[in-house]
């Protein structure tokens, strides 16, 4: 059902019935490094370049969510995948073996947000039974894509983040009484753009999208932050949150408690030197099958809304100096009581 | 929004934190400072085995230059600029590194479309204006000096 004018409401929500996170070597290092379910040690991942790196982690981290859910490979109607890379290089190349109908994604680090609208409306509208939605990052292809050399010296501002290597994959499934969690809802985000030009500084730039996609969904659905228990936003990092909460405070509403974010919660900055917090597409994606759904799986959160954002900035769009347009896609998450 | 593009930036300064000034530049100063010495004290053992001081200047150059080719390899130099900061990206060492990363790092691309379109990304600018800098003062001197004012 329609809602507002951004969002839907599932009258038969989809159900997450499987998740796979596969993470590198720093990410196993970090805080959240206990909950995934493969660290690799070889940020490689047996490939000889960086890019076959992320294709190779996108192949296993879908093959472990199948493995996992049990279901046969057939059964998945569509797959919705994306990355960082130009052209959705790691996507592309690295699910050709999955042989599943793909819808390529790109919404910078608020792909798995972007992939579970998707999915979750296809699912829902009975247009397949069930999809899979994942997104990936990797340092280092960041790095040389967006970046500079992983060997070139230089100091990194304490307002820049840091890619995570990463991949996380769910597959949904119509709905049904059983499985990890259910997606009630969602607010798909629109472009918004505060003038922020600073690619060092992607937090300030994504926490306005933010902002506003949690608005629209408390609009929407007309409630506020007491419907939550948590609202989880993507990579938007130390910086990021400062901002967010200052917004949201300017409405009215006290986000301090029920906030967290994926990017500060993967890396502990003292000690792995992250500065803002991670980010990548992976970032998300990865924090969302290890940490946040098992604690919606297990009652510890009832309804979480989950909202991964993204930069959409290019090298190109950066040297000719334009802003970073951001956006933010929110996923209302529910525990299912058995 | 309701919030405007100019006051947003002035807020988002406000929010963000900066390095702070004087350790790093103690920090860049021990940094360029030591590998500047190692540079002294090459030059100076070279001429103590009766080498020109122009031709040891050269020897320098090439060993602080190989130097930090070999710790750009070993993945030890982006440490260095990492604490030191300017103090290890000025001097020659830090342009070497400048070119040595992007050859590393797009080699997979191949020897012409990565090594050789690649290699310069970073140290290309560097070049392109320093050379076109001295042009410019160089005709600026020649000018002075045909009217003797210099």
């Amino acid at each position: 059902m329609q809602v507002g004018k951004a969002s839907i409401k599932f009258e038969e929500p989809p159900v997450i019935e499987s998740m796979a996170s596969i993470v590198g070597k720093k990410e196993g290092e970090g805080p959240l490094g206990k909950l995934f379910d493969v660290v690799e040690q070889d940020d490689m991942f047996g490939a000889d370049t960086w890019e076959k790196a992320e294709s190779a982690l996108q192949k296993q981290t879908a093959d472990l969510a199948i493995e996992k859910g049990d279901v046969r490979k057939k059964d998945i109607r569509y797959l919705f995948a994306g990355d960082l890379l130009g052209q959705l290089i790691a996507t592309s190349f690295g699910t050709v073996d999955l042989e599943i109908p793909l819808f390529g994604l790109f919404g910078a680090c608020s792909t798995m947000g972007e992939a579970l609208n998707l999915g979750s409306m296809t699912v829902a509208a009975g247009y397949a039974d069930k999809v899979m939605a994942m997104a990936s990052s990797h340092f280092a292809t960041a790095e040389k894509q967006f970046r500079f050399p992983l060997g070139y010296g230089n100091q990194r501002p304490f307002s820049s983040s840091w890619t995570v290597t990463g991949c996380g994959a769910v597959i949904l499934t119509k709905h049904r009484k059983e499985g990890i969690a259910a997606i009630t809802g969602i607010t798909t985000g629109r472009m918004v753009d505060m003038g922020i030009k600073d690619s060092m500084n992607m937090g300030a730039a994504m926490a306005p999208a933010a902002f506003h996609t949690i608005q629209q969904n408390f609009d929407d659905f007309n409630i506020d932050e007491n419907y939550y228990d948590k609202i989880i936003t993507g990579d938007l990092g130390r910086v990021g949150r400062t901002i967010l909460l200052d917004f949201m405070r300017n409405k009215g509403h006290d986000l301090e408690n029920i906030h967290t974010d994926c990017g500060i919660e993967i890396f502990d900055p003292d000690s792995q030197d992250t500065h803002s917090g991670g980010s990548g597409c992976g970032c998300a994606a990865s924090t969302l099958c290890s940490y946040i759904l098992p604690k919606i799986k297990d009652g510890t959160w009832k309804r979480v809304l989950f909202v991964p954002t993204g930069a959409l900035l290019s090298t190109v769009s950066f040297n000719e100096g334009e802003t970073i347009p951001s956006i933010a896609h929110g996923v209302m998450i529910e525990h299912i009581e058995n | 929004m309701e919030v405007n593009k100019k006051a947003y930036e002035a807020y988002v300064k406000e929010v963000t934190p900066v390095n702070k000034k004087l350790p790093n530049i103690i920090k860049a100063f021990l940094v360029g400072g030591i590998i500047c010495t190692i540079g002294q004290i090459c030059t100076t053992l070279i001429m103590n085995q009766g080498v020109e001081k122009d031709t040891a200047s050269a020897w320098t150059t090439l060993i602080l230059i190989a130097a930090s080719v070999i710790l750009t390899g070993l993945n030890i130099y982006p440490k260095i600029t990492k604490f030191g900061g300017a103090g290890a990206l000025v001097p020659i060492t830090g342009f070497a590194n400048s070119v040595v990363a992007p050859a590393v790092e797009f080699k997979a691309e191949g020897q012409v479309f990565g090594i050789g379109c690649k290699i310069f990304t970073i140290a290309g600018p560097v070049i392109l204006y320093g050379i076109l800098s001295s042009w410019i003062l160089g005709v600026i001197a020649y000018v002075l000096k045909a009217f003797g004012i210099v």
